[in-house]
Formats: C-alpha cells, sequence, structure tokens
C-alpha cells in the first residue's frame, strides 16, 4: 500500500515535475514528520505555558500593589506592541549573548539556554501577553455580587479567585482565548528565525536539497490549516462542555 | 422631634440581661464623602429575630455587609459573640462561619450544581470531611423542600428555589447568626412564600436572624423587634405591635403610609 503510494507521487514527479519527495522519500518523510511533531510540541508547551502566565498575571493585575500591577502593566504592552520575530530576536540574541555558559557533556562551552529554550520563552511571554487581558476582561464579566457571596462564606481571596472567579471567567473568555491560541499555533512558525527545526525550518531544508519550494509551501500551508483545525475543532468542544444551563445566553 | 441619632445602645428582645450576640454601638461607614451610616447602635440578643425596614438607599445593606466585615466601618463598634469586627486583627474565617448571609439576587455559584454550591464552602474552607458535608447538604436540601433538585445548575432553578439553595449554602457553614438582604424582592408573589416559609421556620428553631425586608405583614409576625433607618441613623423602633400601630415619628408613619 505505502510502497503503491511512494511509487504512484515517483510517477507523478516523472510525468508532472510535482515533486512531493516527502511522501516516497523515507530520509526527507522522517524529517518532515519530525518537523511536524516539533511544531505540535512546541505549540502545546507554549500554549499551556502562556494559560498558565494569563492566570497568574491577571491575577498580579489585582494587586492592591501599584507597582505589581504597572509591572503587569509594562509587560503587557511591551510584549502586545513590538513584533513577535524582533522579541525573539531580542532574547536569543540579546539577553542569550548575556547567559552565562556550561560545559557539554563533550567539553565544548555552550549557552545555557538554548534556540528551543529560548522559542518556548519567546513565544509564551508573547501569547500570554494576550492571554492576561483576554482573563482580565473574563474577570471583569464575573458579577461582584458573586464574588461577595463567595466572601461571606469564608473563602479567602485566592480561594475566590481559583474555585469562583477564574471557573466563570474562562467561560466568558473562551472565544477570544481560542483566537489567541490560533495565533500563537501560527506564531510558531518564526521559531525558524533561529534554527529551531520546526514545520518552515525543516521544509525549507527540504526544499533547499530538491528544488520543490512551490509543493513545500503548499505542503506547509495544508499543513497549518490542519493543525489550526484541530486546535479550533478542540476549543469548540471544550466550550461546549463547559457551557452551563440557563446562564449567560 | 427624636433626635437624629441614637445615643446608647438598644436592647431587643426576650433575653435583654444576657450578653448580645450582636451589638452595634455608634457605627459609622461612608464611601468617599457620603456618610451612609450615620451612627446605628443596637443590639440583638441571641434567638431574636430583628427586621429593618427603610427606604431605598436608607444603608440597609451596607449595614448587613458591615455586620460580617464585607465592607470596612470607618466609625463605632461592631461586635459578634463578643468579637469585634473591626478590628484589623479579625479572624474572618471564623467571624463569617458564625454569620451566614443571603442575598437579593441570590448570588449562587452559576457553575455548580444546587448540591454542589452547599458542599464548596465546608469542604474547600473548613476543610471538613466530604462525606459528612455530602449528607448535611442532602438534609438541608430536604429542610428547605428542594430534594430532589440536587443535580440542577443554578440556571435551571427558579428564584424561589434559587434563593432557597442560597439559604441552605448559607446554613451549610452551620452559622449561629443569618443575615437576609431583600431576599423576597426579585422574587414573584407565588415563590415568595415558600422562602418565607423556610425563614419562619429557621426563625422558630431559634436562629438569631436580622433581615431586611419590604414584607411587612411577614415582618410584624416573625420579628421580635422592628427598626426603620432613613438616611443612616434608626428613626424609630420597638416591639413589632406597637412599630406598626401606633408609630411615634413622622417619617415612620410616611413610609408605612407609603408601603402599606
Ligand atoms: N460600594 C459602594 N460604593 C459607593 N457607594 C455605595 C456602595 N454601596 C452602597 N453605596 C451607597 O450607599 C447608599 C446606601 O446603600 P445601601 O445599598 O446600603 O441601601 P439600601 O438601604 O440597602 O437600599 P435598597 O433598599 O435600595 O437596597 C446608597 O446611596 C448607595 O448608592
Ligand atoms: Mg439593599
Amino acid at each position: 500500500m505505502l510502497a503503491q503510494i511512494s511509487q504512484w507521487f515517483i510517477w507523478l514527479n516523472q510525468t508532472t515535475g510535482i515533486n512531493l519527495t516527502i511522501v516516497y522519500d523515507s530520509y526527507d518523510r522522517g524529517r518532515m514528520i519530525d518537523g511536524f511533531l516539533n511544531t505540535i510540541y512546541l505549540s502545546l508547551i507554549c500554549l499551556v505555558i502562556s494559560v498558565i502566565i494569563g492566570v497568574i498575571g491577571a491575577w498580579l493585575q489585582r494587586s492592591s500593589l501599584k507597582w505589581t500591577r504597572r509591572l503587569v502593566q509594562g509587560y503587557i504592552q511591551l510584549f502586545r506592541n513590538t513584533p513577535p520575530l524582533v522579541q525573539l530576536y531580542f532574547f536569543y540574541f540579546a539577553i542569550g549573548s548575556l547567559m552565562p555558559k556550561i560545559e557539554n557533556k563533550y567539553g565544548i562551552m555552550q549557552p545555557i539556554l538554548s534556540n528551543w529554550d529560548w522559542a518556548i520563552i519567546s513565544l509564551s511571554f508573547f501569547a500570554g501577553a494576550f492571554n492576561v487581558e483576554i482573563f482580565r476582561s473574563g474577570i471583569e464579566a464575573v458579577p461582584k455580587a458573586t464574588v461577595e457571596a463567595a466572601e461571606s462564606l469564608g473563602f479567602n481571596r485566592l480561594q475566590v479567585y481559583l474555585y469562583v472567579v477564574l471557573p466563570l471567567a474562562f467561560r466568558v473568555c473562551l472565544p477570544a482565548l481560542s483566537n489567541n491560541l490560533v495565533n500563537l499555533v501560527k506564531t510558531t512558525s518564526l521559531a525558524y528565525a533561529i534554527a529551531v527545526p520546526e514545520m518552515l525550518y525543516v521544509a525549507n531544508q527540504i526544499w533547499s536539497d530538491n528544488l520543490n519550494v512551490p509543493e513545500m509551501m503548499t505542503f506547509l500551508l495544508f499543513a497549518y490549516v490542519f493543525l489550526v483545525g484541530i486546535l479550533v475543532w478542540a476549543m469548540n468542544r471544550l466550550e461546549r462542555r463547559l457551557q452551563l444551563p440557563g446562564y449567560g445566553g | 422631634m427624636p433626635s437624629e441619632t441614637e445615643s446608647g445602645s438598644v436592647t431587643a428582645g426576650k433575653s435583654a440581661t444576657a450578653e448580645p450576640m450582636i451589638s452595634l454601638s455608634n457605627v459609622h461607614k461612608s464611601f468617599g464623602d457620603t456618610e451612609v451610616i450615620k451612627g446605628i447602635s443596637f443590639d440583638v440578643a441571641k434567638g431574636d429575630v430583628v427586621c429593618i425596614i427603610g427606604p431605598s438607599g436608607s444603608g440597609k445593606s451596607t449595614l448587613l455587609r458591615c455586620i460580617n466585615a464585607l465592607v470596612p466601618i470607618d466609625g463605632g463598634s461592631i461586635r459578634v459573640e463578643g468579637q469585634e469586627v473591626h478590628d484589623a486583627n479579625l479572624d474572618r474565617l471564623a467571624l463569617r462561619k458564625k454569620v451566614g448571609m443571603v442575598f437579593q439576587q441570590y448570588n449562587l455559584f452559576p457553575h455548580k450544581n444546587a448540591l454542589d454550591n452547599l458542599m464548596m464552602a465546608p469542604i474547600k474552607v473548613l476543610r471538613q470531611d466530604k462525606k459528612e458535608v455530602r449528607e448535611r447538604a442532602l438534609k438541608l436540601l430536604e429542610k428547605v423542600r428542594l430534594s430532589g433538585k440536587e443535580d440542577a445548575y443554578p440556571g435551571e432553578l427558579s428564584g424561589g428555589q434559587q434563593q432557597r439553595v442560597a439559604i441552605a449554602r448559607a446554613l451549610a457553614m452551620n452559622p449561629d447568626i443569618m443575615l437576609f438582604d431583600e431576599v423576597t424582592a426579585a422574587l414573584d408573589p407565588e415563590t415568595v412564600k415558600e422562602v418565607l416559609l423556610t425563614i419562619r421556620e429557621l426563625a422558630e428553631e431559634g436562629m438569631t436572624c436580622i433581615l431586611v425586608t419590604h414584607e411587612m405583614g411577614f415582618a410584624r409576625e416573625i420579628a421580635d423587634h422592628m427598626y426603620l433607618t432613613d438616611r443612616g441613623v434608626i428613626v424609630e423602633h420597638g416591639p413589632p405591635a406597637e412599630f406598626f400601630d401606633n408609630p411615634k415619628d413622622e417619617r415612620t408613619r410616611s413610609f408605612l403610609g407609603q408601603i402599606l
């Protein structure tokens, strides 16, 4: 079966010049599968961290300390109003160069944080800044009276946040969160710029070897549509599952 | 004319000699520049039912909020079972365990079903055993005549049912005192009855209650002592018969005239 498909794509290449090596060439196929999985891995890990940043940031934003609130606000403004590629370069080249180096197992000096680490940090902070704002708007939609009722039952500030405010805010902001996470998945392709072997980077390697740029570009578009489609589907399912009978439209 | 502010404290009801359950003395509260409570004093004895009536904006809700420290006061003192509420080192949890509160808009947790609404605070706040809490919660739902609605979410219950869940939720903490803030104001006349019945049963069991209400007939039946507040002061108080039949203050007469 696999052999037949490979045969067909070889034939396709010979007759039309459409060269999809990632199907019939096991080496290219392996590289592309790795790239695909790396993109998923990068997306998932940044997704989780950025949501955590959003939850903590939204909590800190309600702090009674003026400077804590200002710091969070500064972070949001910085990351929302600068291009993510510039942020990535800033982390990797500016901050990365200031970091101490350590000896690896071959005795070669290398930076403490790899390009992978910096991509994760940078992209998480980027998406996290938007998530803080998204969670904040969700929190503002939680009725003050509900919070007061929780307080009257003895919940402390953190308990009110964890057990009442967040679960309600989360439901309100799911559509906006969904949009931002889609944006994050697309933005992971920027990790290409610091040589993280995600899909775009791998595609680049493959088209350099085979000179099949249009084919790889087309494939990339469809691959991202596929990934984003899965994410949107999952978020919609989550939204439906969390829907409360008789509450909020 | 009686003076604007009451001086000293007024002890209500049956057990005037015992230490009062709640004692307010010369309480002041402002929001920004507007003083909402201007020196209110009264005592509530254990087991007493006190009803507060008064025009909108006269500070009734604010007063109840002060009693369980949801808002801080600016002057005077509030003592609940001897504990000063207006104290920087106040053990809020201990206070709120003693004082249950029910609101006009029910304010249930919309993401939890009826049973979980009751169980959440005892489990998360008091860290009580889940099984034991569950048994108590089921009994309380039965008490407020909502057996069978354990799994219903607030959005699936009528206003009256939600309000009874809210009462049961407060009772799940085993409070000594219950504060009711216009708990029937958002309900239609039919469901008002079921909620009032629940409150009446509580009062008869000896729960100390402070009710802010517009249900004059109910207040008259159930109250040991009536208070009328207007613009942040107590204008008149007394046992219900006297209060309703023979009000001394002009403002009481005009307020009762509007309502009845
Ligand atoms: N958090 C707040 N911030 C500012 N002003 C407030 C706040 N809470 C209440 N007030 C004001 O305090 C006054 C008294 O309000 P309160 O809710 O205690 O009145 P009330 O007697 O309960 O009225 P109602 O019968 O309408 O419920 C009102 O003028 C109100 O606008
Ligand atoms: Mg009120």
